[in-house]
């Protein structure tokens, strides 16, 4: 959350060309194109104002994911491509953090042994509240090429909750790039503030 | 002088007593030997002939140094020189190869282990070495079964340590002396040699996040769909030029010692 605030401010110049991106999409909520938020039919003036707090802490939250590297197999090449000037992540305010106590997201990139379950748990259970999870490539979706064997865990989804599912064997920089996007997108619709409100 | 006079000797000793060490001579009649077959494909390995009988005598010549250990010596894939010899004989026979210094195997390239159930001692270890000095190569193979362990060749190759844990974790071959015998791969815990061809694809367990218990807990495995072999023959024959060969007509033997030693690793 410190992360997300720190850069709030720059990711508000790039909000205007995300929100005509998804203008074209249908399934989008009316005047989400001229507005920039998905909360927009609020019932009462306290929800309205809880609504503009959730756009401002989606913003600042998908402005600045950092990531966990966890990379396990041949995945973990992609994603340095990701961070890699030709694809440059840090431009959606994508940075590689090398602890869990510091990152947002886990990019599970590879395959997940049984061994290497527990530590993926703890991992992730280390990670500080509001984190997303993207799985990575066939192997961590559900086992892939090793589906079968008796040595690898059937989809990293048995063991931590994943947000964004992202297929290839490997995906290329490109396609985890369109997943990071897809959380972003994800984020946006969070509603923290209202669901506390409603409750 | 003095120097010259030694390397000569050396030299000479070497040539009397290694088949394997390569002298100028035989570089140049390879290098004619190129130009003569350059229209054959590159990538076809070549076998050197000259080379492959020194080998062959030094496989000859270990089987008459070791009488007790070595019951074979044989050539694989035309010219990859293997010394079957009894599983008492590890330790004995991989110090004269390191030792000998004609050979001058120094190099522990690999241990690995084969599992062939129809066999009486079904387990194989394949010991591979190299030498630097004669850039050549030998496999040394010996046998067991499930419950005979062999000796460690951890008191010849240091780097024996992690090869042999290797194949007990996956192969399940006891080794004597080693310092630290315990799984190198599998997970903690694990039941099982997952390379043994008894042993199933897909293990006995699987593992998943229990939120209750909050841990990695390990379940009897249940696998939605079977695994599912593909016949994948097809009615157009793949390798005509390989019709009437065996997977074991690569090999040749070169020497096998009349009278095996009596004891089998499950007598002892």
């Amino acid at each position: 959350m410190l992360s997300a605030l720190r850069t709030a401010g720059a990711v508000g110049t790039r909000r205007l060309a995300s929100t005509q991106a998804i203008a074209s999409n249908s399934e989008a909520p009316k005047g989400i194109a001229t507005t920039g938020t998905p909360f927009l039919n609020p019932s009462s003036k306290a929800e309205y104002a809880l609504a503009r707090l959730d756009d401002v802490l989606n913003l600042a939250q998908r402005g600045s994911i950092w990531p966990l590297t966890f990379g396990l197999a041949c995945c973990a090449v992609e994603m340095m491509h990701f961070a890699a000037p030709r694809y440059d992540m840090d431009r959606y305010g994508v940075v590689f953090r090398a602890s869990p106590r510091q990152a947002d997201l886990i990019f599970v990139a590879g395959t997940v042994t049984n061994k290497m379950a527990p530590a993926l748990r703890r991992i992730y259970d280390q990670m500080p509240e509001a984190k997303w999870v993207i799985s990575m490539g066939s192997c961590a979706n559900g086992g892939g090429y090793y589906h079968y064997a008796y040595s690898v865990l059937r989809g990293c989804d048995r063991v931590i909750p994943v947000d964004i599912y992202v297929p290839g064997c490997p995906p290329t920089a490109e396609a985890l790039l369109y997943g990071v996007l897809q959380l972003q997108k994800k984020i946006k619709r969070k509603r923290e503030a209202q669901l506390w409100y409603r409750r | 002088m003095l120097g010259s006079v030694i390397r000569q000797a050396v030299s000479r000793q070497i040539v009397r007593n290694s088949p394997i060490s390569t002298t100028a001579a035989v570089a140049q009649t390879n290098q004619t030997g190129d130009k003569k077959e350059s229209p054959k494909k590159p990538t076809i390995w070549k076998i050197d002939e000259h080379k492959r009988e020194r080998l062959a005598n030094f496989g000859k010549y270990a089987a008459e140094c070791l009488p007790k250990f070595v019951q074979k010596v044989q050539f694989a894939a035309g010219d990859e020189l293997e010394l079957l010899i009894h599983p008492s004989g590890v330790v004995p026979v991989l110090s004269f190869l390191k030792g000998n210094h004609s050979a001058q195997f120094t190099n522990l390239t690999f241990i690995t282990g084969m599992d062939v159930p129809t066999r009486k001692n079904r387990l194989e270890v394949i010991y591979s070495l190299y030498s630097v000095r004669f850039n050549a190569r030998v496999r040394v193979r010996t046998y067991t079964d499930e419950i005979a362990p062999i000796d460690s060749a951890t008191p010849v190759f240091k780097g024996a340590d992690w090869f042999e844990r290797e194949v007990y974790d996956m192969y399940g071959v006891w080794f004597n002396n080693h310092p630290d015998l315990r799984r190198i791969l599998t997970d903690y815990g694990f039941e099982g040699h997952p390379f043994r061809k008894d042993y199933p694809l897909s293990g006995y367990n699987e593992v998943r996040y229990d939120p209750e218990l909050k841990r990695v807990v390990y379940e009897p495995s249940e696998l939605a769909q079977e695994f599912r072999k593909f016949d994948l023959n097809t009615p157009w024959e793949t390798f005509p030029a390989f019709r009437n060969q065996s997977i074991t007509s690569g090999y040749e033997t070169i020497l096998e010692v009349a009278e095996p030693t009596p004891a089998t690793p499950q007598n002892k």
